[in-house]
């Protein structure tokens, strides 16, 4: 089994599959329909590839698995090398379980040019897939930049009024963390070159330079940091770097706001865990503390924000910002717990938000108005969607019993282990977010049907059913059997948090005070904590 | 055949051959009569590309003053691609506009023998000469549209500021005459190496000026004034031939000379020369964002890309010499494919290389508007496509030159550049179709032309090891 290459169909499959409808004659439109269904067909065949990959990775090794790797530049040391581990496992499971649910959800509502809609789709599937399986830095820096190709012309072509805009807005602020990230990329192959000698872009090789040269110095290091991290920043979207992200959620099409907040976010948090952090332990202990603040205010701004939001998919949008903001302060606190949340809630929030979008864009397939003022008593007329829509917000907002709460709590738990003050700030932002999302809730569902227009409103079509159902029923199962998910990425988080607190155990050694024998526990240095010692893990 | 000391001008020859006999093909046809001239181009293209490759890994002379070794010659086969590209091309546009066949073609062909002289020759009186042959050539088809106003005008201002920059070369050539006593590069190189320079000041000069002409052929701010009414006023097919082919052979002498003749003076003009391609990378972007035309936007695109291989030659280590050969490689084929689909794009009556123009043109010509994007995000360097190895090779070399200041700007001019790149594309692609512009025709040979370059371009883009390799052996042996 191990000479399939599953790892390279995964990334390549969908891609094949849209340079085989560039050859479809689709002049008059009449393939409309078959194009639709082979789009869909080769989404499922890589959701099912997906799941195979999960039924046969093992759960108990932390080293990446079903690893590929051949030489491509081999002057520069570059390899087309990707390998899989327990975080990028869920990742990958997340964009192929969302990809074929993005589709079916367009099915009616993008009517144009179905043919293009389509290529772009599984060309960015592609792409999604290949940032989280390169283990190699030119192929993910590749991956990571071609995957806006696509994502531009979705916003741009398919989106609403402001598209073209909201487009090229996303794809600037994109590439602008991203050349920089790309100019360390560089540095560190050749820092590596200064130390062993050749070239490489190996993620696991360029793990063992030593920062402690005189040409490889910690200022370099915390250089290097910041390059990858804001490039990062920018897409989680960490605040104050999020200017894009209302703009590109708000224009784009409901397909295109599932994937965009379902996976391309987590793109950022993603490279925190597996780049930033890990290849840059010292310098990413020195910023944590950073990172967390701008993560808590993200959290309370977005609330806030969102609070007052007139507009549906506004408020969704800015509450991404104060999710993920969730997701940088759990990776920050850079311990189990917190780091555990992190990965859980970047697939709770893929799930809920995703589905959030969803259910936002079928109200407004059926009313054209994201405004939640037409709204209102909805809960009369179209009771099915409005369950759902109860689900997905709870999910949404963190009730114990649904995903959200899992990842939120041990978030939380992980940050109050780390400083207590980020862990309280934060957990303020949990009442907010029940606050704005409960408050929507009541405007667009409950009360009297005011609107005539709202009163003949269908209810959810079998196709519609097909999309939102499977998003609830995950949303309940990761909220009942967190362990599922849990179990396969512990080893590999479990590797992150070591590899950090080696780096911090010496420093912390040095820094602080030789009282701390909790020291390789605890990852912050140079601050005594405020509060006592919780029991090891 | 010939004597050997001939070997290293055969593919310069048979350039020179194809020319003459289109030329003569023109003069002796019966009128009305159809020959086809493009043939003649390709046939003598075809055996240059041939004889380059023979000679590879040869290192041959000619009578002491041109060189035919590997970086040379790399620099023949990128003109013949865009030689080759170039004839293919035309041959739509030249019956379309009713350009006198037999001089454009022949002309252009005696050019391409410029060039490649240039990129061949170890003398800088032969580079002068090669220069001056390029030139006259180019200021030709600059204006070879008579009855166009913007055509004359172009070639004018070209051949005046051209003229100019040329003597201005001349003089720089002279003095480094009276300082070394040779034209020689090698020669020049050795006496210089020799001698301690910092104090003779006619050094700088000599350097100076050499360094004017040559920033004045590849556009370098602040001498490319004359680049944007030049390659807006030239019909487009020829803006596409000289935004390629006369930086190629120009990147390729002004390397020569500044790497290996004035390269013990290196720590002189590498501040210099970092700060005109800052300012070059810098201006070309940040004006072409203006620009509503294509051509021009595109003018001042080449001019931020000179910039990019001028980082190559600051850099001047082995990256950076083969990072200069690998993206001439890659800005000549995607360059090129881009004028070229503006040139196709253009009637008889109106040339529809306004943005607006443009509009709509994914929903009346889904394969041109393709394939126009797939060559605009390469010269934005997007992955995978050649631009962005091109780019990337650059930036590793300016980055382990310790140039990180150049690396950055480098990046963030990209990021800017990828605005007005897409700007064309969100005309094609989000825009409604005005019915302004004029219905272009496509022949199937220039799309299926167009096509090649595509995969050229996503051939550089992915599978970059053999070419890299190439560029990597062509520089072992003259620096």
């Amino acid at each position: 089994m191990n000479s399939f290459p599953i790892l390279s169909f995964l990334i390549f499959l969908p891609v094949a599959g849209s340079i085989l409808l560039l050859f479809v004659d689709n002049r008059d439109e009449r393939r409309d329909a078959s194009i639709r269904v082979l789009t869909l067909v080769v989404s499922l065949v890589v959701l099912a590839l997906a799941i195979l990959l999960w039924a046969r990775f093992d759960p108990t090794s932390a080293e990446y698995q079903f690893t590929e790797r051949h030489p491509w530049i081999p002057a520069f040391g570059i390899d087309y090398s990707v390998g899989v581990d327990g975080i990028s496992l869920l990742l990958v499971e997340l964009t192929a379980f969302l990809t074929p649910i993005a589709l079916l959800s367009s099915w009616e509502s993008v009517r144009k040019r179905v043919k293009a809609f389509s290529i772009f789709m599984l060309a960015l599937e592609s792409a999604m897939i290949g940032v989280f399986l390169s283990l190699d830095l030119f192929l993910f820096y590749i991956f990571w930049d071609a995957m806006l190709i696509p994502m531009y012309f979705l916003i741009g072509i398919w989106g609403y009024e402001r598209r073209v805009y909201a487009a090229i807005k996303f794809i600037l602020f994109t590439m602008a963390g991203g050349v920089l990230m790309l100019v360390a990329i560089i540095t560190l192959a050749w820092l590596y070159s200064a130390q062993y000698g050749v070239y490489s872009f190996d993620l696991l090789k360029l793990q063992t330079l030593s920062f402690n040269t005189p040409t490889a110095t910690r200022t370099v290091e915390g250089l290097l940091f910041l390059a990858f991290t804001i490039a990062f920043a920018i897409k989680v979207p960490l605040f104050p770097f999020h200017t894009w992200l209302p703009d590109a959620h708000v224009e784009a099409p409901t397909a295109g706001s599932v994937i965009l907040a379902g996976v391309l976010l987590k793109m950022g948090t993603y490279g925190l865990v597996r780049f930033s952090f890990p290849l840059f332990p010292h310098a990413a202990i020195t910023f944590a503390p950073y990172l967390a603040t701008l993560a808590v205010i993200g959290i309370v701004y977005g609330a806030l924000v969102s609070m007052v939001q007139p507009d549906l998919k506004k408020l969704v949008a800015y509450s991404s910002v104060s999710h993920l903001g969730f997701v940088v302060l759990g990776i920050a606190a850079m311990n189990m717990q917190g780091v555990q949340g992190a990965v859980y809630q970047m697939l709770n929030h893929g799930v809920s938000t995703g589905a959030l979008f969803l259910i936002v864009g079928m109200l407004m397939d059926r009313r054209h108005t994201r405004l939640i003022a037409e709204f209102g008593g909805l809960k009369a007329v179209v009771p099915g969607l409005v369950a759902v829509f109860l689900v997905i917000t709870l999910s949404s907002i963190g009730l114990p019993g649904l995903n959200g709460f899992v990842g939120e709590f041990l978030i939380l738990l992980g940050t109050f282990r780390w400083r207590m003050e980020y862990g309280f700030i934060a957990a303020l932002g949990v009442i907010l977010s029940a606050v704005y999302m409960l408050w929507m809730f009541q405007r667009v569902n409950y009360g009297a049907v005011l609107n005539e227009k709202n009163r003949n409103l269908p209810d959810l079509s079998v196709r519609e059913r097909w999309v939102i159902w499977p998003t609830v029923a995950m949303a309940i199962f990761m909220g009942l059997a967190p362990k599922f998910f849990l179990v396969p990425m512990e080893r590999s988080v479990e590797r992150v948090v070591q590899r950090l607190q080696s780096a911090a155990g010496p420093t912390t050694v040095r820094l602080e005070s030789p009282t701390s024998t909790a020291g390789a526990q605890r990852v912050a240095p140079r601050r005594v904590r405020t509060f006592g010692p919780g029991p090891g893990k | 055949m010939l004597s050997p000391s001939f070997n290293a001008i055969v593919p310069i020859m048979c350039v020179v051959a194809a020319g003459i006999a289109a030329l003569l093909a023109e003069a002796l046809r019966e009128p009305g009569e159809r020959v086809p001239i493009a043939g003649l181009g390709v046939i003598g293209l075809v055996a240059a590309g041939i004889s380059a490759a023979w000679l590879w890994d040869r290192h041959t002379t000619s009578f002491g003053v041109v060189s035919a070794d590997n970086f040379g010659l790399f620099i023949v086969l990128v003109l013949v691609v865009i030689g080759l590209l170039t004839m293919a091309f035309s041959s739509q546009v030249v019956s379309r506009d009713h350009l006198p066949g037999g001089e454009y073609y022949g002309v252009t062909l005696l050019g391409l023998s410029g060039m490649m002289l240039m990129a061949t020759a170890s003398d800088l009186l032969v580079i002068f000469l090669a220069l001056e042959v390029l030139s006259l050539s180019v200021y030709v088809l600059t204006a070879i549209r008579r009855d166009s106003e913007a055509s004359t005008e172009g070639g004018f201002k070209y051949f005046l500021l051209g003229g100019f920059s040329s003597a201005v070369f001349l003089y720089g050539i002279a003095f480094t005459y009276g300082i070394t006593g040779s034209t020689r590069l090698q020669r020049v190189g050795e006496v210089l190496a020799a001698q301690s320079m910092s104090e003779n000041v006619l050094a700088y000069v000599a350097l100076g000026l050499l360094l004017v002409g040559f920033a004045f052929k590849v556009s370098a701010v602040p001498f490319h004034m004359w680049t944007p009414d030049a390659y807006q006023g030239a019909p487009t097919i020829v803006t596409a031939f000289m935004s390629t082919a006369v930086k190629a052979a120009a990147f390729g002498a002004f390397a020569r000379v500044f790497l290996s003749a004035f390269e013990p003076l290196r720590d002189d003009w590498t501040p210099v020369l970092w700060a005109i391609a800052a300012a070059t990378m810098i201006f070309g972007t940040i004006v072409a964002v203006l620009q509503s035309n294509m051509k021009r936007m595109l003018a001042y695109s080449s001019i931020a890309h000179a910039g990019y291989m001028l980082v190559g030659i600051v850099a001047a280590n082995d990256l950076g010499k083969a990072g200069i050969l690998y993206y001439l490689l890659a800005y000549g084929v995607t360059n090129l494919a881009a004028f070229a689909t503006i040139a196709l794009l253009g009637t008889r009556e109106r040339a529809n290389d306004d943005l607006r123009d443009v509009s709509g043109l994914a929903t009346t010509h889904p394969a041109v508007a393709a394939l126009m994007t797939v060559f605009l995000l390469s010269l934005g360097g997007m992955p995978p496509t050649a631009g962005f190895v091109a780019k990337w090779y650059i930036f590793s070399a300016a980055v382990s030159g310790g140039y990180y200041w150049l690396a950055i700007i480098g990046v963030l001019t990209s990021v800017v550049a990828i605005f007005f790149y897409l700007r064309i594309v969100v005309m094609m692609y989000m825009a409604e179709p005005t019915g302004e512009a004029a219905v272009p025709r496509f022949s199937r040979f220039g799309i299926a032309t167009l096509g090649v370059a595509m995969i050229a371009v996503f051939y550089l883009g992915i599978l970059p090891t053999r070419v890299l390799n190439l560029a990597a052996a062509s520089i072992t042996t003259i620096f």
